[in-house]
């Protein structure tokens, strides 16, 4: 059960309905005032600190460490190596399903990427364990790394993403492309890119007897437990996390990694309660990143600006011992409607941890190479870049000629150009200054992210006192599931939200699957939901079976739940509270559960899709090339919107990545020893509050009877697409030099 | 973390004393020096914390009309002196264009001038930097290098000193008073850090033991406040090192420059002072013409050292564009982007 007490009344309360409610967090004051415990600040007594030595190399061996030095140090109580450490039940390099990504937890000697760990002190404070890691002084044998896009022979992946074919095509691009008045042959470079979340994975383990507690921040805490219990051979019941708040994940957090492992191997091996957290820079190896990309885009247009032919191909990377590729092209599938469409993946192994799922996998990248060739053509075509997005626009997915299942992109065009001035812009660039001389420039992207659904189970109840609880394993990275999701919570028992325990945050809770793929609102969400209707269900039938009640005979479909009253249907004047039921009846609560799913057959016949546009203006020093974003508007469609202020956050941290996406980020990897020389959040810059100009959001009506009960189609990870290129597009029009590299550098624009 | 022993002196004295010991260094605010002990770069023996020592942490006037910078004095108490805003304005903006309000608000003065080199290799264990090892050759030499030094690097050493605030200070003829275990002496500003040579382990003129108990301005400084400013171009808005910056201040008399001052950050092992452009601009008009000769001087001996060409161009166009702002005079106010080319798009809020 979750042991966590929200905070009562959140503002802008109102009665009815529940979902739409702009409500603040529910958690926000426990989190204002350092009430909102984190996993870190979890002490269980008699708790050591461990702390992992990292590889300083990206390949080889390490020959030597010196444990004895280490273990000489003041406070150290041991230390975990190759050849000391609990064994566990299975090999973790074996993947026992397609979601499990290999690790290192001290399986052999052998270096797979810089900052792996090799070993791992455990000590009576967090500074003798950092100093005995420090005394391990390990000697290597080092192999030549493999680094970047062009390490070693390429090669094309089985799949791409999660299981994406490699390769799609529709039309013959050939043709298109020789048909073509017009023609685009540009290559795009993207970076490798780290999560960064605030709080660094952490974990506290504590075993009692064959049980195992953790506190860790997760994504999917049934998934991790069931990593944890196989790696262990224990049964998953056995297993109890809390992760009850996330201090970011983007991804990250999605699968358990090393580190985490690494975490209840020495609590196993020293039969205390230990605490591992990673440093800053120790999160630039094992826990995931975006791989860099290098995007060939060749697009042929006819004489009135119509595309012939969209060709994508991405290189990407993957790691020497796993598989995991960064799908970008699969952005060109649903957005323009040309009639030859292909794209394609290859790839090469570099000496890196695995990259993975990183906010808008494969779509940030790919929208940030596709954005920008779309605005390259339409200046070939001499047309503005909106007109020629309206003269592509795509009225069946291009790729599979599905239909929509919905799709307000047009109404994200007009309103979002309208609020931005788009009209007044210019078609040449460098045409624009403002008073102080810089140059200013305008420029546009169309943002896109699937409507996707995992599995979920919720449990509801309504007891005696006519209060209800919601429990759902659920998983607040700060997005607001603690609010958002007790809001549908609260709607599908027909309670106001003060009248409802929603319970969350913890493993023995029903699974709410994955807080990943924008899908989480949507997925628990419809647990939820059908675990409220499945509750009001059993109360109708208690009421409407008993002929002492005012409800009695209206049947099941007779009754409506609001207020904390069942309410017959065609006669309003005739109700009972939940209370009066359930005291009649004579039961204490009654309760029921019900799962959340994709529908396959609505799958099967549409297209699901969030878009939306976003519209940027940059200021550019015509000297000196520093950039900086002074205006972005983005309009989205994304369904049904169950709580506007979390959304619109939701919308604005994707809208600021983009722009980290164009101006700013990237882990700079040194070429010859695979080492990431900014791993910190000094050097790897992600902007800050003086580069974020006032926002502007903007959600468009829509109504999806398709994607499920709700209509929800999610916000997580739309925000970003379409803002990188919007901001890339932006600093093209200010300057007219086009940048194709990323993070568009100064040096670029001294021109 | 290595275990070290930690004092706090009662006097300078006693603290010239312990920090002339082997192993020993000075803590002031940390913000360089506990990143650089986290990391494993620096492992002292000692530390001695000279934030508790009296009477450092002054702004005075002096009888003749210098000014006198207490050593411990923080970055934001300075910056945002009015006094010493007025009279140094170009200082102050420097200040303020540095690191984030958080660290201007604990960083010293003292320990701003002796801060380290931001280049990576250095900050990395396991790459070779002869700063950490003498002799054991430069990881930057062929890695990655482009916000390396331009002007006064060698081939044993290509790092920059990040400092902002020493580049006006070093234009202004700072003085810096030092007391070691011989008493008290001063260097110039200039003359505090040493260029890399075939030593570049040897970052400055301080030998063990010496304190830095202030940073005096002489009276000439005062004569450049209505021609000041700092430009430093980054890679974001706030919060970021500097590609390239340059400090001018001019005294503008009947038109013409009677004197002129240009120093350049970001791209030396020192805050660089432009002397031979100081001196075409003496007597003449501010025109263009005479900032772009200026530049051109300023940049005469510079060469890449690697992956960045680019930044001569750029400071050369810097060196314009602050002569030129300069000459326009000094704003009224410190711009709420201080030093940024953006200073002039208001609406800004964060810094
Ligand atoms: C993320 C980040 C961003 C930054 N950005 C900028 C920037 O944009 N521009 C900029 O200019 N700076 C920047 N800084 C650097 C910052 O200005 C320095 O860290 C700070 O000024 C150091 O002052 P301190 O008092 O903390 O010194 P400490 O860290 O305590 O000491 C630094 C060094 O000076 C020595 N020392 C200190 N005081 C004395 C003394 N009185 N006599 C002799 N030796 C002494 C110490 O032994 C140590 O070697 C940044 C720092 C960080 C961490
Ligand atoms: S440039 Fe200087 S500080 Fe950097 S690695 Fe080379 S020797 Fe060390």
């Amino acid at each position: 059960m979750s042991e966590l007490n929200l905070t009562s009344a959140p503002a802008h309360l109102r009665h009815g309905s529940n979902i739409g409610q702009p409500l603040t967090r529910r958690d926000g004051i426990l989190k204002v005032t350092g009430q909102a415990s984190y996993a870190a600040d979890n002490h269980p007594p008699g708790m050591l600190f461990a702390v992992m030595a990292v590889s300083s190399i990206a390949r080889g061996r390490v020959v030597s460490l010196d444990v004895a030095a280490a273990k000489r140090h003041p406070g150290v109580i041991d230390v975990m190596t190759p050849d000391h450490k609990p064994e566990l039940a299975i090999d973790p390099d074996l993947k026992t399903n397609p979601f499990v990504f290999r690790m290192e937890v001290l399986q052999s000697n052998d270096i797979r990427y810089a900052n792996q760990a090799i070993a791992v002190v455990i000590a009576e404070t967090l500074e003798a364990a950092t100093e005995g890691a420090a005394q391990l002084a390990p000697r290597y044998e080092v192999q030549p790394a493999l680094v970047g896009l062009d390490a070693g022979e390429s090669f094309v992946p089985p799949v791409v993403g999660v299981g994406n074919p490699t390769e799609s095509h529709r039309g013959d691009v050939e043709a298109g492309l020789a048909a073509a008045d017009k023609q685009i042959d540009a290559t795009y470079e993207t970076p490798p890119q780290y999560h960064n979340a605030m709080e660094p994975h952490a974990i506290v383990a504590r075993w009692e007897g064959d049980k195992l507690f953790l506190d860790t921040p997760s994504q999917a805490m049934v998934m991790a437990r069931a990593r944890v219990a196989e790696l262990f051979g224990l049964a998953p019941e056995k297993i109890h996390i809390r992760s009850p708040f996330l201090g970011g994940g983007f991804g990250s957090k999605g699968f358990l990694t090393g580190p985490q492992i690494l975490g209840v191997m020495a609590a196993k091996l020293v039969g205390r309660p230990v605490k591992l957290v990673l440093r800053r820079e120790q999160m630039y190896g094992p826990v995931g990143h975006r791989a860099p990309t290098r995007q060939r885009l060749r697009l042929g247009a006819d004489g009135e600006g119509r595309l012939t032919a969209l060709d994508h191909h991405a290189r990407t990377v993957s790691s020497t011992f796993d598989d995991f590729y960064e799908p970008a092209a699969d952005a060109s599938h649903t957005l323009y409607a040309a009639p030859a469409i292909r794209t394609s993946h290859d790839a090469v192994r570099v000496n890196t941890g695995t990259p993975l799922f990183m906010r808008a996998p494969g779509e940030a990248t790919g929208s940030i190479a596709l954005e920008s060739a779309i605005d390259e053509m339409a200046w070939a075509c001499g047309m503005d870049p909106l007109a020629f997005r309206l003269k592509n626009y795509a009225e069946v997915e291009p790729m599979t000629g599905r239909p929509f299942s919905s799709k307000a992109l047009r109404a994200c065009y007009e309103q979002g150009a309208a609020r931005f001035g788009w009209a007044k812009r210019p078609l040449q660039p460098r045409q624009m200054r403002d008073d102080a001389g810089l140059l200013v420039g305008w420029g546009m992207g169309t943002a896109t992210f699937p409507a996707l659904m995992f599995q979920a189970e919720a449990r509801a109840a309504i007891r005696r006192d006519g209060s209800g609880v919601m429990e759902i394993g659920a998983h607040d990275m700060g997005q607001g599931a603690w609010t958002a999701l007790a809001q549908i919570a609260a709607d599908s028992v027909g309670l106001d939200i003060d009248r409802l325990d929603f319970r969350s945050g913890t493993s023995d809770l029903p699974d709410a699957g994955i807080a990943g793929g924008s899908a989480h609102t949507a997925t628990a969400g419809a647990a939820i939901h059908s675990a409220g209707a499945a509750v009001i269900g059993k109360l109708a039938d208690l009421a409407t079976s008993d002929e002492r009640s005012p409800l009695f005979g209206a049947g099941n479909a007779g009754v409506i739940a609001r207020d904390g009253r069942l309410i017959r249907r065609d006669d309003e004047s005739r109700s009972e509270s939940y209370a009066e039921i359930l005291a009649r009846a004579g039961v204490a609560e009654v309760e029921a559960r019900g799962t959340g799913a994709p529908n396959p057959a609505a799958m099967e016949q549409y297209a699901m899709h969030a878009h939306g546009a976003v519209f940027a203006e940059v200021k550019v020093d015509p000297e000196l090339g520093q950039v900086r974003l002074t205006r972005m508007i983005g309009a989205f469609a994304a369904g049904r919107i169950v709580n506007p202020r979390m959304v619109q956050s939701q919308l604005f941290g994707g809208m600021i990545w983009g722009m980290s996406f164009a101006l700013h980020e990237a882990a700079i990897t040194d070429r010859r020893s695979g080492r990431i020389m900014n791993a910190n959040l000094g050097e790897y810059h992600i902007p800050v509050n003086a580069d974020v100009p006032p926002l502007d959001v903007i959600t468009v009506e829509e109504h999806d009877p398709h994607v499920n009960a709700l209509g929800i189609k999610g916000v997580g990870e739309i925000g970003i697409t379409g803002s990188a290129g919007a901001v890339a597009n932006a600093v093209w029009h200010a300057t007219g030099v086009r940048v194709r590299d990323f993070p568009i550098r100064i040096e670029e624009l001294l021109t | 973390m290595k275990p070290f022993d930690y004092v706090r002196p009662a006097t300078v004295t006693e603290a010239v004393a312990a920090a002339a010991q082997p192993g020993a260094v000075y803590l002031a605010a940390g913000t360089n020096l506990l990143d650089l002990m986290k990391g494993g770069i620096s492992r002292p023996d000692r530390l001695v914390d000279v934030t508790r020592l009296d009477g450092l942490d002054q702004i005075e006037t002096l009888a003749d009309g210098s000014l006198r910078i207490g050593a411990l004095v923080r970055n934001a108490d300075l910056a945002h002196d009015a006094e010493f805003a007025r009279s140094y304005p170009a200082v102050a903006e420097a200040l303020l264009s540095g690191a984030s309000a958080q660290l201007r608000n604990a960083a010293t003065v003292g320990g701003n001038l002796l801060q380290r080199t931001r280049c990576a290799y250095f900050y990395d264990t396991a790459s070779r930097c002869n700063k950490q090892a003498p002799g054991s050759g430069c990881d930057a030499r062929d890695g990655d290098n482009r916000s390396h030094a331009v002007l006064g690097w060698s081939e044993s050493c290509i790092a920059t000193h990040p400092s902002d605030f020493c580049v006006p200070l070093v234009a202004l003829d700072a003085i810096v008073e030092i007391e070691g275990r011989g008493g008290r002496r001063e260097v110039a500003l200039d003359e505090l850090h040493r260029l890399p040579g075939d030593a570049p382990e040897r970052e400055s003129v301080l030998e063990p033991g010496d304190l830095i108990v202030a940073v005096r301005l002489p009276p000439a400084a005062r004569g450049f406040a209505a021609h000041a400013r700092y430009l430093k171009v980054r890679e974001r808005t706030s919060y970021a090192f500097a590609v390239v910056s340059a400090a001018a201040a001019l005294r503008i008399e009947n038109g013409r420059i009677a004197q002129a001052r240009l120093a350049l950050g970001g791209v030396a092992a020192k805050p660089w002072r432009a002397r031979a452009a100081e001196d075409v601009l003496k007597g003449v008009a501010p025109t263009a013409d005479a900032f772009q000769e200026a530049a051109r001087r300023a940049l005469e001996s510079a060469k890449p050292s690697g992956d960045n060409a680019f930044k001569i161009e750029l400071a050369r166009r810097i060196v314009v564009r602050a002569l030129t702002l300069a000459a326009a005079g000094t704003p009224v106010r410190i711009p709420a982007l201080p030093a940024s080319p953006f200073a002039s798009t208001s609406g800004a809020v964060h810094v």
